[in-house]
């Protein structure tokens, strides 16, 4: 039984989920108690409902990614739909007409969902606003991520019982990320007090506007936090143009147990995956157990990826139910 | 100067000396009492009831005690170029300058760009031990303008500020972050600004003279360009910065008005930039050859201006020292540099004792202004504080003699000048480093 069986007054209102940005409090809350029953779903011997039976999820993909893929293509199946996974090289693709070109080939084949994640920021809802399908933004470029804000909110709440009032920094590379903009947005809405902790070459510009308070010094960013989560490194900035070296990034940035210090006693440990062990974060912080939710988080994130395709499929009549495409 | 059996080491008393202080100025007659280290105690009143047993005493005659200057610029040429000056022989000529404190280019051999040559220079000036010897480090790997260096690590090692040395940082994407990414550590960078493209291959300032010379110029916009560009970067990043040894009137307006909009921005200039003008270079004179160029009499007037207004906050010898081999050359093909350190005093009194600029405020971007900008507890009496002291008297002239440097290299377009102004002693934590041979006898 779900959440939405439930409460069968409650739906999902939008079409497609391409980011965080103009979800509600309630919704995101919806989303987060439906992934709550997928959790234990998919502790189960048999893991497999029939919600999406008959159902086509493509997963299409301009950008390399294993975990989000591999993550969407097991909701699918667990909810019974057929799964199909596309990677399109950037390389061999021109962007702009030849995405159109792309969604309007796929929109041919009648999918209900097309998952899509591509390097540039917008690339999504463009794609989205040529298709009759639901989409469902599984990251564009530097701008959101939404599945995994709800999965590092759901595994959150389920620590600490609660997102607000807690107090969250977000540490590394925020310039670059779709994780931090997602999550800013989100904790924001849901009430917790958000912080970005990176040197200023890593931070976006007006950052602050965005709700956050700014900190360049981890012991200060870190002090009496509730939840510290870290973001990936990517190694083509590790060499002098953002920062000088890995030694120096890991040095003053780097989550060890010195700076952890700073923070609550109880304070978890967050990391959107993949490690760079030694860079941003220290092993023995990343593995230990009873700070680190990092393989929560991989659970989580195929719970909330499966309310996502119940909800927007709930929703009711989609876009390619015959009578609304024209051959 | 013994000390006789039975008194308390340690103890000296600087007595009948007239004390400056520019950053409180102070102005008055009075006396000193250093105990080890430290300055006990300073004051137009102190020992007015005698000198207490157990001290030695010095007596000033009158002359002018401050703190030892702080000098924010100069090359030692160590590790890499020992055959024109190194640790030791630039450490000895400070201390005949009256330099206390001094900040060492990174643009040695190999470049000072990692911890290691931090802490290089540091081991060099212990076992040196006469003035202070602080380095800066680069802000780009190898000076090379591409990749930031690491800011954090290397001023936790003791470098005091970052800067690319002679080289400016040329790339505007570099400059951004470097200011940027300094805001973490909340470090200083210092730009020599001089735009490279325009200034590529210039041997003086261009203009009448260097048409009539022959030479090709270095356009004076080329500081003002780089300059402006920085100053609109340090707006948008909010970073620190501090550019020098500045040239040119339009530079010294740049900062008047960046300083005006309240930017954390200082510079400097060095005493051939207000003391010379580009007429010096007179019948292809290399030692007068200097980087960026000897300007316009109009341009060297502005600087002066602009110390007397505070635009300029300091005064570095821009020490820069070539052998023979590296100014005995066609003029074009010449090294560029003034060996600064042991002029840098006369030179800058000069601007007081032609009316230009009142005593103390002559002395103030030699001293506690230089030590503010880099955050050195130094240029300033202060109980307490470290007994970094100068000895000076401010009227006797003396004539500036090439054999007399104590510099390795002697490449100074002042020499045979007849100059004001004689460093007595040089006192660094406590400890006599110069004392002036001839002075002494009296004293």
């Amino acid at each position: 039984m779900t959440a939405l069986a439930h409460s069968p007054t409650l739906r999902f209102p939008h079409r497609d989920l391409l980011g965080i940005e103009g979800l509600s409090a309630d919704e995101i809350t919806m989303l987060l108690d439906l992934a709550e029953s997928y959790v234990e779903q998919n502790r189960q011997a048999d893991k497999k409902s029939s919600i999406l039976r008959g159902r086509t999820v493509i997963n299409l993909f301009f950008e390399n990614s294993t975990r989000t893929r591999t993550s969407f293509e097991l909701a699918g199946k667990r909810l019974g739909g057929d799964v199909i996974n596309m990677q399109v090289s950037t390389s061999s693709i021109k962007k702009g007409e030849t995405l159109i070109d792309t969604a309007m080939t796929l929109n041919a084949m009648r999918p209900d969902v097309l998952v899509v994640r591509h390097s540039d920021s917008g690339a999504v809802k463009l794609l989205s606003e040529k298709v009759n399908c639901a989409v469902i933004n599984a990251g564009d470029g530097s701008h959101e991520h939404p599945t995994q804000a709800l999965l590092d909110a759901l595994t959150i709440r389920r620590r600490k019982g609660r997102i607000r009032g807690l107090a969250v920094a977000i540490c590394g590379d925020i310039l670059h990320s779709r994780v931090a903009r997602s999550n800013i947005s989100l904790l924001n809405t849901m009430g917790a007090k958000v912080r970005v902790v990176a040197p200023p070459t890593l931070l976006p510009a007006q950052v602050e506007r965005l709700g956050v308070e700014v900190f360049y010094d981890m012991r200060n960013g870190l002090k009496d936090v509730d939840v510290v989560m870290m973001l990936r490194l990517q190694t083509e900035r590790m060499h002098g143009s953002f920062v000088p070296s890995i030694r120096e990034y890991f040095r003053f940035f780097g989550l060890d147990y010195a700076k952890l210090a700073a923070a609550k006693e109880d304070a978890m440990i967050m990391h959107p995956g993949p490690m760079n062990r030694g860079v941003e974060i220290d092993s023995e912080v990343a593995d230990d157990i009873g700070r680190s939710a990092i393989h929560e988080q991989v659970e989580m994130g195929v719970a909330v990826r499966m309310a996502c395709l119940d909800a927007l499929m709930r929703r009711g009549k989609r876009g390619n139910e015959p009578d609304e495409v024209s051959a | 100067m013994s000390i006789p059996p039975g008194l308390r080491p340690g103890r000296t008393a600087y007595l009948n000396v007239r004390l400056l202080d520019p950053a409180s100025g102070l102005d008055e007659p009075g006396a000193v009492l250093t105990e080890g280290e430290a300055i006990a105690d300073f004051g137009p009143r102190l020992f007015a009831d005698g000198v207490p047993e157990g001290v030695q005493t010095i007596d000033g005659h009158g002359a002018c005690l401050l703190a030892g200057l702080v000098d924010m610029r100069v090359q030692l040429c160590e590790p890499g170029e020992e055959h024109k000056e190194t640790i030791r022989t630039g450490s000895d000529a400070a201390a005949a300058g009256g330099i206390a404190a001094m900040v060492a280019l990174p643009n040695t051999e190999p470049v000072i760009d990692d911890v290691s040559g931090v802490e290089f220079i540091a081991r060099r000036a212990r076992e040196v031990k006469l003035v202070k010897v602080y380095t800066y480090a680069a802000v780009t790997k190898g000076l090379g303008g591409k990749q930031l260096s690491e800011m954090g690590l290397l001023k936790e090692a003791g470098a005091l500020a970052f800067t690319d040395g002679l080289k400016p940082v040329a790339s505007a994407l570099v400059m951004r972050r470097a200011l940027s990414y300094a805001r973490t550590f909340e470090a200083l960078i210092i730009q020599r600004p001089q735009e490279p493209e325009l200034a590529e291959g210039g041997a003086m300032n261009e203009g009448e003279v260097s048409t009539r010379l022959g030479l090709p110029g270095v356009p004076r916009l080329s500081e003002v360009m780089l300059l402006e560009r920085d100053l609109r970067l340090v707006e948008l990043t909010r970073g620190r910065y501090h550019a020098g040894p500045l040239s040119t009137a339009e530079a010294v307006d740049a900062m008047r008005s960046a300083k005006a909009r309240g930017l954390d921005v200082t510079c400097d200039t060095a005493p051939h930039y207000f003391t010379l003008d580009e007429t010096a270079v007179g019948d292809y004179r290399t030692f007068a050859k200097v980087s960026p160029p000897l300007r316009r009499p109009e341009d060297r007037e502005a600087l002066i201006d602009g110390l007397a207004d505070g635009t300029i906050d300091a005064i570095a010898s821009d020490h820069a020292p070539h052998d023979q081999d590296s100014k005995r050359q066609p003029f074009a093909q010449a090294a560029a540099g003034i060996i600064g350190l042991e002029t840098l005093l006369p030179l800058s009194l000069a601007l007081y004792q032609r009316g230009r600029l009142a005593l103390l405020a002559a002395l103030a971007p030699l001293t506690c202004k230089p030590a503010a900008i880099l955050g050195l507890a130094a240029g300033r009496l202060r109980k307490g504080g470290a007994a970094d002291l100068l000895l000076f008297d401010p009227t006797a002239s003396w004539t500036i003699e090439e054999d007399r440097f104590r510099s390795k290299s002697k490449n100074s377009p002042f020499a045979e000048r007849q100059v004001q102004g004689r460093v007595l002693r040089t006192i660094v934590d406590g400890r006599p480093v110069f004392v002036d041979g001839e002075k002494e006898a009296r004293l």
